[in-house]
């Protein structure tokens, strides 16, 4: 029902006035140093502590946003389309470390970015108990398991839960009644599709592989889009020219980095226009994907002042604010 | 049977009580959920956003007016019930249904136009006034409705048949 969240957003209208503007990036971008930048955005209300290091107060934000939406929304799990990645990549994590016995610290993505426990994962893969598992991951799960202990072959284990993970969102936009969820799960599986061709031609991968790892949507025909990248990258290119991802060709034969700069933006543009929505799940989660945007450009920068590189390089990989 | 002419007539006055009095609660019921979502981060917005709210609330004030007048014509309210006709009873209730349908629809439209205003009011404060014309558009029709069964009500009075 569109009458279920005007107070949610009502206050989300409210909130968007504190989002970071272009013209704010713009003077994050020429601060002096990185710890100018923190008072920058401690300036914005940002909880930025003198000397917090990048991760730390990125993870402040992050957690800021969803426990003001969970303030909002009785049920989250409208939103686990944005959440289905992490669980996906805690899966890789904890098959990967099957192999792989040594310690390491910060491989599993946060609890509470994740629809499943990543304790409960780590523990499904290491006694093998896939019943622990939704049912979804569980054939998922062994299939990994399965390809990595017998072949050992880590870039398959990673295909089948990369195509697992986007079939999963996908799916869960397509169901959504939220148009903007649909369109979230249809634009992430396109541009990781175009990635996947891509990457696939330049290593001269097989048909059979491109099948295997590209997922099916609607704005992009998979098998031709794999003939392509069988082919050339000018087939490629070719294919795409044809479809609603021509604006991305000049990106794409820049750098994989300016790819990934014109996905985000290109999921930007898409919500924008819940800026004007008073009424539907739509500006909340339009709110979320901007604070992502956000928080990640945020990122982009720090990184950037922390290993003191041109600001011109920076600037490049600057996406699209939302506001 | 006799007395269906009076039936129909309080019918009329009760449909337009009831549908803009409906229309009405469900419309500041929406715009109320907008302005305590903009109160709850910036309570300096109390005033504009409370004038928003009130702004669908009309037609239920209107459905209120009409019904008096009807039920005040049939002597309801003075306890000195008329015996009137079916075919003036029925025309009670056509005087009435302009401001009954008209109240009710335009309430919940203008709810809309003032919830997406409530928006606009909090991110642009300064631009309050221009908020207040769109949803205030609206009340134009329901203004219109209750002129017309004002005028079919005063008419149906002096009616003889």
């Amino acid at each position: 029902m569109s009458e279920e969240y005007i107070y949610a957003v009502a206050r989300i209208r409210g909130k968007e006035l504190s989002l970071l503007n272009g013209q704010f990036m713009d003077s994050l971008i020429a601060a002096k140093n990185y710890q100018e930048c923190l008072r920058l955005l401690s300036d914005h209300g940002w909880d930025a502590g003198e000397g917090d290091a990048p991760e730390v107060l990125l993870k402040k934000e992050r957690d800021k946003t969803w426990q003001f939406i969970s303030e909002l929304v009785p049920d989250m799990s409208v939103f686990d389309v944005f959440l289905y990645a992490n669980d996906y990549h805690n899966l890789k994590a904890a098959v990967k470390q099957v192999v792989d016995t040594s310690e390491h610290t910060g491989i599993y993505a946060e609890k509470d970015q994740c629809t499943i426990d990543p304790k409960q994962i780590q523990k499904a893969i290491q006694d093998r108990d896939y019943q622990l598992l939704p049912e979804d991951m569980q054939a998922v799960a062994k299939e990994a398991l399965d390809v990595l202990l017998h072949t050992g072959d880590g870039q398959l284990c990673d295909v089948i839960i990369d195509k697992a993970a986007l079939e999963k969102i996908y799916e869960s936009g397509k169901k959504s009644k939220s148009d903007i969820m649909k369109l979230y799960g249809e634009l992430t599986v396109a541009s990781a599709d175009i990635k996947t061709a891509i990457r696939a031609c330049r290593t001269g991968k097989d048909k059979q592989f491109l099948e295997r790892a590209l997922v099916k949507c609607e704005s992009l025909d998979i098998s031709r889009l794999a003939d392509a990248a069988v082919d050339s990258l000018d087939s490629i290119y070719e294919y795409l020219e044809r479809t609603s991802y021509s604006d991305a060709i000049p990106e794409i034969k820049k750098s994989p980095s300016a790819f990934e700069r014109w996905c985000d933006n290109r999921i930007i543009e898409s919500i924008r226009p819940q800026i004007h929505n008073p009424f539907t799940i739509g500006p909340l989660a339009a709110y979320i994907l901007a604070r992502e945007n956000e928080i990640k450009t945020v990122r982009i920068i720090l990184s950037g002042k922390i290993n003191d590189l041109a600001e011109e390089s920076v600037r490049e990989r600057v996406r699209e604010m939302y506001v | 049977m006799e007395n269906l002419g009076l039936f129909f007539a309080i019918l009329g006055a009760a449909l337009a009580a009831l549908l803009a009095g409906a229309g009405s609660a469900k419309g500041t019921g929406m715009t109320g959920q907008a302005a305590a979502g903009v109160v709850t981060d910036d309570p300096s917005q109390f005033g504009h956003v409370l004038v928003l709210q009130l702004l669908p609330g009309t037609q239920g004030i209107y459905g209120l007016l009409v019904a008096f007048i009807a039920l005040q014509n049939l002597g309801v309210i003075s306890g000195n019930i008329q015996d009137i006709s079916l075919l003036k009873g029925l025309s009670y209730l056509a005087a009435c249904l302009p401001i009954a349908i008209v109240g009710y629809i335009s309430a919940i439209n203008q709810a809309k136009t003032a919830v997406a205003s409530i928006a606009l009011a909090a991110k642009r404060p300064d631009q309050f006034g221009k908020s207040m014309i769109f949803p205030s558009m609206v009340e134009t029709y329901a203004i219109l409705a209750l002129l017309i069964s004002f005028l079919a009500l005063n008419g149906v009075s002096s009616l003889t048949f």
